[in-house]
């Protein structure tokens, strides 16, 4: 018989302490800003909208009162969590996230009971959010697409913004919303035609080769915003758009109603794509092979598999997806297409795409938190919040920051994300 | 299935790998290719499989002549390959990675991996591999993933298997199973080409044996060649195998280390509570598989991995919170294991590389200049002492071959006043004409009276050089024992049995069960000196 090395370790290492003091301090900010100092009037949050088949009571919570509790309640977490520490444990996932809803919870009754009006649609709070999430989920499924096959694709701002002036254009001059919407794909694909040759054949870095064609479109589309569109706005810049479709019966259930079974084209389309592009990855022989290219090309090409060829047509077929996503602000959101239309929210999609851990499904939950955080800032502003303006616009994007820096941590991506394969 | 190639030859530009290669593999023939690294081997392999193009020549299958445009027509032709850096994608299951390529499938294009796991699960059962479909091969030891990548050749229906350096990343242990999985290949029918450098294993299972050297074929051989002969073949004169050094006369303990624990970056502890001393006028290697603390344990005393509990003491002198450039100043000198990487700056000259970690002392630094004329006259001089080959030192550190190379790393560590003096596979990826000569330069360093700790996976370096030997195995010291302990004995150490069960076991094994020792080859140490003068004639 042979006896092994014991395995377990002589010295013991504590787990890190950041989980407990994020919710330490979170527990003081609700306690002593939110509670103590708070304002005791009450907040309600109204959950049915116009429409509804049946109504739901409004959700009602008197200020200072709720937020002590909540206050309390984080308190007792963050005590639990530096004693599973000291055991040399750490808190588990769920009660995390029991944690960060609290916290969101007690800041909307924070802000709710001290605005102008106390009261908000959490219905359409969700709602718009959703809306305001589609290009962000476009363009998440665009980074997840071209990254897993190993191609960093930080073009997804210019694919958004060439799809939704193309959109624009065609939909204008032809009438028809679909020809805008096919236009706005192809626009897509144009550009990621450009960063899959420069990245892939003349293996040009990137990172640079996307932040180039972030700064053509931007330009190609103003330039010609200026020249032609503002030349005839009426014939160039007048976009016929998608309608909405209401499902008989199923829009009106409240709060989900709207969300999944009211949405434009696009917005079903969206739906579509996630569970296509999910089930692409892990449950085709397709996916399979997109995967190994994005780890480990070597590895692949010894199986037979076309490297460069593979990455070529993801990185395509991603620019298809972000024009279509692209094509949701002219064809949906906004009349008629402005300059910088897309306005940075590529960039927001390619911080969802690693807070949703490169998965097409974990990079539509960070979208949708994204444009829940857009849609809380835009509704907060409307009922009149003791928050400064300025900083609630600033919201979407502290989100952005504390959810990549804070909660993800160490993600591993693919292996192979940005090294170009050249065969010895 | 008859595997013949006809004047094969690959040229890099004007460089040729390989030139006028034939070479016949019969069926159910294990057919070894010996050359040291560098020879071409793997080039000709390469070539074989599809991944490169032939420059000149034809490979023929049964007598047929075939084309190879990528590795999927080599494998459709009924050759595996598996490389010495495993394809395997660790995130992904055994069979995701051994269905990836030639994907079972259900409907348009939808996975099946349920066939792939059956076809698993009866080569597995077939040979006796005891590998789960459903691991993820990251978490899998290596010895267990080589075996995925053979089932990975099987499934394919690979009727040439070649084998690249198969066992540089196993202990002796797996390193025996592996021989005996190639036996077992061998009777049903599957050839193999097994490229190694390696004497020892070479002899043992194969059948032919052709030594390439400098991507020229010079022989082909039986099994029954000495050790020594193929040695000269493969080097191409007479090499001395032994170093024949002077014992070891340990004076006091100079280094010590205490508790010493390294955390590595994901929380796991990769040294753990690792003790020993080294004498002065002391070789102490440390050994043990790939893996198993040995970086952790150089770089965390050089200072370059923080130390997470213990005491590193040079001198009496505490090396653990030291900046590295006071850890070399402490007069430790220090050959990374990845000497391209780490201890050169390959695009710096051989001058400049020379003087790496003197250049702002004195003589080399004069105030805030450097004095260029000294660096030059050290070159100059190191390089003649070290038999250096190159025609100007003013060229690149990458325009070196291997071993020279780690001549030049060596020559700038030696050329300071030691205290210590640390290793790191000192003569991995080097000519065995040049190992000799590092060899010779360690022991002289140690003759001098500086402790020398060397690191090596390589069993035999490790009993070449050792006075004592430490083996790690999972970041802890699994007994220090002499440096004259048998490769049966530091091969179960390796695989974590502890120093007296491993006496014990390979003592019953060499009392009681002689007939195991009637294999093709005894696979025991490579002590040349008692078969050479016999078996060379």
């Amino acid at each position: 018989m042979t006896t092994t090395v014991p395995s377990k370790s002589a010295i013991s290492v504590l787990p890190s302490k950041k989980t407990p003091i994020i919710f330490s301090v979170l527990a003081v900010i609700v306690l002593v800003s939110f509670g103590l100092l708070g304002n005791s009037q009450t907040a309600s949050f109204s959950l049915s909208s116009a429409g509804d088949a049946f109504s739901l009571p409004d959700l009602v919570f008197p200020g200072r009162a709720s937020n002590i509790v909540i206050g309390v309640l984080l308190a007792a977490l963050a005590a639990y969590s530096w004693m599973l520490r000291s055991k040399g444990r750490v808190l588990p996932v769920w009660s995390v996230a029991v944690g960060a809803v609290l916290f969101v919870l007690a800041f909307l009754i924070w802000v709710v009971s001290g605005a102008n009006i106390n009261s908000i649609s959490l219905a359409s709070l969700l709602a718009g959010g959703v809306v305001l999430a589609v290009p962000l989920v476009f363009g998440s499924l665009s980074g997840v697409l071209s990254e897993r096959s190993g191609v960093v694709n930080i073009a997804i701002e210019g694919q958004l913004l060439g799809g939704a002036f193309t959109a624009a254009i065609v939909a204008s001059v032809t009438q028809n919303a679909f020809a805008g919407l096919i236009a706005a794909g192809l626009a897509g694909a144009v550009v990621s035609l450009v960063l899959a040759l420069f990245s892939i054949k003349y293996l040009v870095n990137q990172i640079i080769v996307g932040v180039v064609l972030n700064v053509l479109v931007s330009g190609i589309t103003g330039f010609l915003f200026t020249t032609v569109m503002q030349e005839d706005p009426q014939l160039y810049n007048s976009p016929v758009h998608l309608p909405t479709i209401a499902i008989p019966g199923l829009s009106a259930i409240p709060v989900i109603g709207p969300i999944l079974f009211k949405q434009s084209v696009i917005g079903y389309l969206m739906y579509i794509a996630v569970f296509l592009v999910w089930f692409g990855l892990y449950k085709t022989r397709w996916g399979l092979r997109v995967r190994a290219v994005g780890e480990h090309p070597k590895a692949a090409d010894t199986l037979g598999i076309k490297v460069n060829r593979t990455r070529f047509w993801n990185v395509t077929l991603g620019g298809i997806v972000a024009g279509i996503g692209g094509s949701f602000f002219t064809l949906v959101a906004i009349d008629s297409f402005t300059k910088e239309i897309s306005g940075g929210r590529g960039f927001i999609a390619l911080a969802a795409v690693i807070f949703g851990r490169w998965n097409p499904i974990g990079a539509f939950a960070a979208a949708l938190l994204f444009g829940f955080a857009d849609n809380l800032q835009v509704m907060l502003t409307i009922i009149g919040t003791p928050v400064p303006s300025q900083f609630m616009a600033m919201m979407p994007y502290l989100v952005t920051i504390f959810a990549v820096a804070g909660l993800v941590g160490r993600s591993r991506g693919p292996a192979a994300v940005g090294d170009p394969y050249v065969k010895e | 299935m008859k595997l013949e190639l006809r004047g094969i030859s690959k040229a890099f530009g004007s460089f040729y790998a390989n030139k006028d290669i034939d070479l016949v593999v019969d069926d159910a023939e294990i057919h070894c290719l010996l050359g040291e690294n560098g020879a071409g081997k793997s080039t000709l392999m390469n070539v074989l499989y599809g991944l490169y193009q032939p420059t000149e020549g034809q490979i023929l299958l049964d007598g047929k002549p075939v084309a190879f445009n990528g590795p999927g027509d080599a494998m459709a032709a009924g050759i595996g390959m598996v490389h010495q850096h495993f394809m395997l994608i660790p995130v992904f299951t055994v069979a995701e990675n051994i269905a990836l390529g030639a994907e079972a499938t259900k409907g348009p294009g939808v996975l099946d991996l349920q066939v792939t796991r059956k076809k698993i699960r009866e080569i597995s059962d077939r040979y006796g591999f005891d590998v789960d479909p459903d691991a993820l091969v990251e978490d899998l030891p290596v010895g267990v993933q080589q075996r995925v990548e053979i089932i990975k050749a099987l499934v394919r229906e690979a009727k040439v298997l070649i084998l690249d350096e198969p066992t540089a990343v196993l202990t002796p242990q797996e390193t025996d199973e592996l021989l005996e999985i190639m036996r077992q290949l061998k009777a049903n029918g599957t050839s193999i080409v097994f490229i190694s450098h390696k004497l020892r294993e070479v002899r043992a299972v194969s059948d032919v044996i052709t030594v390439i050297r400098r991507g020229r074929v010079i022989d082909s051989v039986g099994a029954e060649t000495s050790t020594t002969e193929l040695a000269n073949l493969m080097v191409g004169r007479a090499v001395e195998l032994n170093l024949n050094k002077e014992p070891a006369t340990p004076g006091a303990a100079r280094f010590q280390v205490r508790g010493l624990s390294v955390v590595n970056d994901l929380g796991a502890t990769s040294l753990d509570s690792v003790s020993f001393d080294i004498h002065e006028g002391e070789i102490l290697a440390v050994a043990g598989v790939q893996g198993n603390g040995q970086t952790e344990l150089t770089e965390a005393i050089l200072g370059t991995q923080p130390v997470a509990a213990g005491s590193i003491s040079l001198d009496g002198i505490e090396l653990v919170g030291k900046s590295v450039k006071q850890v070399l100043r402490a007069g430790v000198g220090f050959v990374p294991e990845d000497r391209s990487v780490h201890g050169l700056v390959s695009e710096f000259t051989i001058e400049e590389n020379l003087i790496l970690d003197l250049y702002d002392r004195p003589p080399f630094a004069r105030g805030i200049s450097m004095n260029l004329d000294v660096m030059r006259k050290n070159a100059a001089a190191q390089i003649s002492d070290f038999d250096v080959r190159t025609d100007n030192q003013l060229n690149p550190a990458s325009s070196l071959s291997g071993g020279n190379q780690q001549k030049v790393v060596m020559a700038r560590e030696l050329s300071r006043d030691l205290k210590l003096f640390i290793a790191s596979q000192p003569t991995r990826g080097v000519d065995v004409g040049s190992i000799e000569f590092l060899h010779r330069r360690i022991v002289a360093e140690r003759d001098k009276g500086t402790p020398v700790m060397i690191v090596s996976t390589e069993l035999d370096e490790v009993m070449e050089l050792a006075d004592r030997i430490a083996v790690l195995y999972k970041g802890r010291v699994n007994g220090i024992v002499p440096g004259n302990t048998s490769r049966e004995v530091l091969g179960l150490m390796m695989a974590g049995v502890s120093a007296e069960e491993a006496f014990a076991q390979a003592d019953f094994a060499t009392s009681a069960n002689e007939p195991v020792e009637a294999q093709p080859v005894p696979l025991e140490t490579t002590e040349h000196t008692d078969t050479q003068e016999g078996e060379a004639q």
